[in-house]
């Protein structure tokens, strides 16, 4: 029964809650069960609170039992990335430096998800301060990619990755700043989607990128995805550059593509993303899998047709200098002042000794990598040539979209080069680290809304197919990539990650 | 940085590393230096591609959706309970933050 629970889709759950076919701490009691069974290896979690979520749980089915009524989420478990804060909750965002910390307020996200009635499973794995591809950053404990424990399950969201395909959790939050929620989606067979930048509020998102971070919904299905981003989306006056505009209708979106209907639809493939000329570095499976996807679009009456995108070719360099300069601003905070690790503090020692050994225990590698790329980019006489550059540059990527969209309404490519990567295989060569963001940074860098949806396997592994839309129309990405999932799903006979526990011992 | 690194190469040298730590109050270990000096020169070569963009006339772009003068409205609202955040700092005193000494003994 347990395992037969923990492997419904979210909307599912939410129907068995709804008509009396399942408690709350029912459903919360077979997911805390998974965790302990799985999680050792998994490594998904960073913080589980079995008692707290069980109490909630108890509350939730207390109100049904009394006839309150309750939302469509009320009850239904739900894991957050250790990025959002939450009161009371310890919130490390994966670095020792806020080891036992715990925020006195919510993020608007997970006040919204608490609201709404939803469980706090736990706080999931990700890399320090969202910074990397593999979730190996996590100053704690790699997380495992549950199709292969020896390989990466993404990142930075790899937490939240690893615990919805293995069962441990239903649905999760991860954000997502050059691709951090599709490209773990992606590796895990997931649904994972960026919303358009500013439409999902940042208030208590530990800061990473500012002008790049944004929160979104990683499932099982394109419907779940739709719910979740749903409940957590919407104008926030808390966060400066949350757009003032109504979510769409992204349920809705979902439903009508699992209908098949694509008469009319343009799409446009990316050449400078996988297509001829710009191979290097890409899997042939994965290449693969995409081709089948698009002609399978096109099946469904989509009108296709190749796009050039010339700037995305400089999508990687520009991330990686706007990236790592807002970074070395926003960590300027972690100072052992007001909150988290404080180290030498003798009464020897000044301030700013004492700062520079805190942050020199307190942060890893790759974060102290992109801290002095980041003070470089922004020094005095390097600015114009690094941080300015890159800003212009940004500009043409956008420029690029925006003629693109005048003739297509979607723009579709892989969402990673690759297949999950062995354990290991690029944690010394940041570079090689960084080429699994190659296809999901331009949409980052543009604000716009992007969805990873599984598109089959490629050696026995996820691969993910991303589908890109103007600002503000994310029902255009939920819309195509439900009807992705449903034709796939037809043929196949199964859900895509019916495949996977298929394939494990329950 | 603006004079040529010690490895001769375009890129940062242990001491620019060592500087540039500095300058983010991140002291460094002699590991790091070492290891940081070459894997940011290879990072620092990669995004300098940048360099090779025509933007002459190209303005740069601050914001994905451009937004101008954000404001709401002038209402007083309450700040976070003075003991809850001081609850989690490495030190506190008399209702503060105790911090180390900003001064040094001569000043």
């Amino acid at each position: 029964m347990t395992a037969d629970l923990t492997t419904l889709d979210a909307a599912e759950l939410g129907r068995r809650l709804a008509a009396g076919e399942a408690g709350s701490v029912e459903l919360t009691r077979a997911y805390l069960d998974r965790i302990a069974e799985q999680d050792e290896t998994l490594g998904a979690y960073l913080h589980v609170d079995a008692e707290a979520a069980l109490a909630r749980a108890a509350e939730v089915d207390a109100a049904r039992t009394a006839g309150e009524e309750l939302g469509p989420l009320a009850g239904l478990p739900v894991a957050l990335k250790d990025v959002f804060v939450t009161e009371g909750v310890p919130t490390t965002s994966g670095s020792r430096i806020l080891e036992g910390w715990r925020p006195p307020y919510d993020a608007t996200v997970a006040a919204r998800l608490k609201a709404a009635g939803t469980v706090l499973l736990g706080k999931t794995n990700m890399d320090e301060f969202a910074m990397g591809s593999s979730t190996e950053n996590s100053a704690y404990r790699p997380a495992r990619n549950p199709w292969d424990p020896d390989r990466i399950p993404g990142g930075s969201s790899g937490g939240s990755s690893a615990a919805v395909a293995g069962g441990l959790a239903p649905w999760a939050l991860g954000t997502d700043t050059g691709g951090s929620i599709r490209q773990p989606a992606a590796v895990t067979g997931l649904v994972g989607h960026k919303p358009t930048y500013g439409s999902v509020s940042r208030y208590g998102l530990i800061a990473f990128s500012s002008s790049l971070d944004q929160a979104g919904p990683m499932a099982r299905t394109v419907r779940d995805a739709a719910l979740l981003h749903e409940a957590i989306g919407g104008h926030d006056p808390r966060d400066s550059t949350s757009i003032d505009a109504p979510v769409p209708l992204l349920v809705g979106a979902a439903e009508e593509g699992a209908r098949g209907e694509l008469a009319g639809l343009r799409v446009g493939v990316v050449r400078e993303l996988g297509g001829d000329g710009h191979t290097d570095g890409y899997d042939a499976g994965v290449l693969d899998r995409v081709r089948e996807t698009v002609a399978l679009l096109e099946g469904m009456g989509a009108d296709v047709r190749e796009v050039s995108c010339p700037a995305f070719d400089l999508a990687l360099p520009a991330y990686y200098l706007i990236a790592p300069s807002e970074a070395s601003s926003n960590l300027a905070r972690f100072e052992g002042m007001r909150f988290g690790l404080r180290v030498g503090d003798d009464g020897s020692r000044s301030l700013e000794e004492v700062m520079s050994l805190t942050r020199e225990q307190g942060f890893g590698p790759e974060v102290k990598r992109r801290i002095v790329l980041g003070t470089y980019a922004l020094s005095a006489g390097y600015y114009d040539a690094y941080y300015g550059q890159a800003q212009r540059v940004r500009t043409l990527i956008t420029r690029d979209f925006t003629a693109a969209f005048a003739d297509v309404d979607v723009l579709v490519s892989p969402t990673s080069p690759t297949v999950a990567w062995p354990i290991g295989a690029r944690v010394d060569d940041p570079l090689a680290m960084y080429a699994a963001d190659l296809c999901t940074l331009p949409a980052s860098l543009a604000g716009l809304p992007a969805i990873s949806v599984p598109c089959g396997l490629a050696e026995g592994l996820p691969v993910g197919f991303q589908v890109m839309a103007p600002a503000l129309a994310d029902d255009r990405c939920y819309r195509v990539a439900a009807a992705v999932e449903a034709a796939l799903d037809a043929a196949r006979g199964t859900r895509f990650l019916d495949q996977l526990t298929e394939r494990t011992p329950a | 940085m603006s004079t040529p690194s010690p490895q001769g190469t375009a890129g940062l040298g242990r001491d620019d590393v060592a500087h540039l730590a500095r300058l983010a109050r991140l002291a460094l270990t002699d590991e790091e230096l070492d290891s940081f000096a070459g894997q940011l020169s290879a990072v620092l070569d990669a995004v300098a591609e940048v360099g090779k963009a025509d933007v002459a006339d190209v303005p740069p772009m601050t914001h994905a959706v451009p937004l101008t003068n954000v404001t709401r409205p002038d209402v007083v609202t309450p700040s976070l309970p003075r003991d809850v955040v001081l609850s989690q700092a490495p030190a506190a005193e008399d209702d503060r933050f105790r911090v180390p000494q900003i001064l040094g003994e001569e000043e």
